[in-house]
């Protein structure tokens, strides 16, 4: 299938021998943004991690363009698809040009002819769309949270593949910095028709972002399409088991999230109801 | 154009860099081979060297028999060591790490000590082969325990830290029930001697710098991914499990021939790639040359040191080194508080 990049089938993930997915079948559409949602331990993360073959399945495989992707060179599917995981660490003193560097590593063949003008023009390219070129030769555990970030999704820039996979990208930082790196990655998309799936904790910032949805519950897939249809107050009860509200997002029309506390009966909308 | 891969201070400073360390380098062995009990002019140092005929005949003997193969080893054992400590640091992702949690001291020091209270008569020929085949056993066991998993690096540690405990006990067992002239003959080997090494010994030692110091170069840049963790390096393409283990065994070689041929020296496998790191920065492509040329130095110094300090007395070389790394250690723990 042309526009689906990636699909799993039949797939089935266990994390340190506890099973987590099993028998999973999901597309994921060419060129578009899709955010996994749901629950904490649901196992959106686990997903992504199959996804990007850091995890073997026990059943069931992913096709990366109809290929098997524990059947290739993992140096080939480097080259298609790159992932940041959750919270990753740099060495300490490790600038961000050379974390950035690392990018190249599955198109480093050849020991003594290491470095291309390919690999400088990727590296330039990702500091530049990251505007990290003025933190350049800082070292990363200098920089504060949001800098940081944009230096790790610029080394899976570097990496040049037509698929981004991230997880929680957006995971300690503060609300303009969290703002900062979907805009960018909104723009990665928008610009390049890079194909970009990320675990997103924050519902409203899936639908906002993210061109399709995927909420899963206890490793089951409980929704997935466009977020206008998948978020509904039914499927936030029965994925999150809370109680909200939907309306449309006052900037941009999609829909929102507003859970409902225990401040509800506090008069101020009752009207609404 | 500037080139991207090189690290803060560019391709130039680490060429500086090298330079510098290498002429201090060959101002200590200079050094070395000059002082001491008997003092040699430094001309003859340099015609007994190339093996012309010296002013003095009893020079020549000095220099080429007596001091020229301590004072390689020394080098040798201290770039084995630091080369290790270096590769070690980037596996575990820590910066405190050292070759002695590799279990590499522990199992060499409990081969050595049995062999030396239990075979007296054979142990100084067998020695070296010994503590080699102690440091690997140990080596390997810890990898097996450790797993290959996520955690391995972490597991690693503590899995070495827990072996060489048990190996230190039985260490200290074998050191109660030995006869007290072969125990102290196994208390000078435990402290880390270059004491009375012969070419010998050095021809033992070089092949495996000579083979797997290039093997760690080789090995750089699968270095510098994996320290950014096993999830990133597989993403990039990396396959973890096996470049680990090269460069584990790489590390468990360099460390365990050092430890063979000259005893427990501790510390310079933690002190030499920091060193390393604040003057070149974290790629290992050239932290390793900086660091096993500081190691060098390290070792070489405190060999040195130890032979010069109180003549007529040796001290052993690993207790210098220790008495150096130690506060050294403790002012890295501090500074790491601080931030």
């Amino acid at each position: 299938m042309e526009n689906t990049v990636l699909e799993t089938r039949h797939l089935s993930l266990a994390y340190e021998g506890k099973p987590i997915i099993s028998g999973l079948n999901l597309l994921i559409p060419t060129g578009k943004i899709t955010a996994l949602v749901g629950p904490n331990g649901c196992g959106k993360s686990t997903l992504l991690r199959g996804l990007a073959r850091l995890l073997k399945p026990h059943i069931g495989t992913v096709y990366l363009h109809g290929a098997d992707i524990f059947r290739q060179s993992t140096t080939t599917i480097a080259q298609q698809l790159g992932i940041l995981p959750q919270g990753p660490s740099a060495p300490e003193g490790l600038t961000v040009r050379d974390l950035v560097a690392q990018g190249r590593y599955p198109y480093q063949h050849n020991w003594f002819k290491s470095w291309t003008p390919e690999d400088e023009l990727q590296v330039r390219k990702a500091l530049k769309t990251t505007d990290l070129n003025q933190l350049a030769d800082r070292a990363i555990d200098t920089l504060s949270g949001g800098q940081r970030q944009r230096a790790w999704i610029a080394m899976t820039l570097a990496q040049d593949t037509r698929i981004l996979l991230l997880d929680e990208p957006t995971t300690f930082l503060d609300l303009a910095h969290q703002v900062e790196v979907l805009e960018l990655l909104w723009d990665l998309n928008q610009l390049e028709e890079r194909t970009i799936v990320m675990v997103l904790h924050d519902l409203n910032q899936a639908c906002r972002y993210a061109h399709n949805l995927v909420a899963l519950s206890n490793g089951a897939v409980m929704g997935y399409g466009n977020p206008a249809d998948v978020m509904t107050v039914e499927m936030v009860q029965e994925v999150f088991g809370l109680a909200c509200r939907i309306v449309p997002d006052p900037v941009t029309g999609k829909p929102w999230c507003v859970p409902l506390g225990r401040q509800r009966d506090s008069g101020v909308n009752q009207h609404n109801i | 154009m500037t080139t991207i891969q090189n690290s803060i201070l560019g391709n130039q400073s680490v060429t500086r860099v090298l330079l510098v360390v290498l002429l201090i380098t060959l101002a200590v062995l200079g050094m070395s081979l000059s002082l001491g009990d008997y003092s040699v002019p430094p001309a003859d140092i340099v015609k007994a060297v190339l093996g012309l005929p010296t002013q003095d005949p009893e020079s020549s003997f000095v220099v080429v028999t007596l001091r020229l193969p301590r004072v390689l080893i020394s080098w040798l054992v201290g770039v084995g060591l630091a080369v290790a400590g270096a590769i070690l640091q980037g596996l575990t992702r820590n910066p405190l790490a050292d070759p002695g949690i590799l279990g590499v001291n522990a199992g060499a020091a409990f081969a050595a000590v049995t062999l030396i209270v239990l075979f007296p008569v054979v142990a100084p020929m067998y020695l070296p082969l010994a503590a080699f085949s102690g440091a690997f056993v140990v080596a390997c066991l810890i990898y097996l325990l450790a797993g290959t998993g996520e955690k391995s690096p972490l597991r690693l540690v503590l899995v070495g830290v827990a072996l060489a405990a048990i190996m230190g006990a039985f260490t200290t067992l074998m050191l109660t029930f030995g006869q007290i002239s072969n125990v102290s003959i196994a208390l000078v080997w435990l402290a880390g001697s270059i004491a009375n090494k012969s070419w010998e010994q050095l021809w033992q030692l070089l092949p495996w710098l000579v083979v797997f110091v290039p093997l760690a170069l080789l090995l750089a840049r699968e270095l510098d991914t994996l320290q950014l963790g096993d999830a990133v390096a597989k993403g990039l393409g990396s396959r973890v499990t096996w470049q680990r283990s090269k460069l584990l065994l790489v590390s468990v070689a360099l460390a365990g021939a050092s430890v063979a041929i000259a005893g427990t020296i501790s510390f310079v496998g933690l002190m030499a790639p920091h060193l390393a790191r604040s003057l070149v920065g974290s790629i290992h492509k050239n932290l390793l040359p900086v660091t096993a040329l500081i190691g060098g130095l390290l070792v070489a110094s405190a060999d040195f040191l130890s032979r010069t300090l109180f003549p007529p007395t040796e001290l052993p070389c690993g207790l210098l080194t220790a008495a150096l790394g130690a506060p050294y250690f403790i002012y890295l723990l501090y500074q790491r508080r601080q931030r």
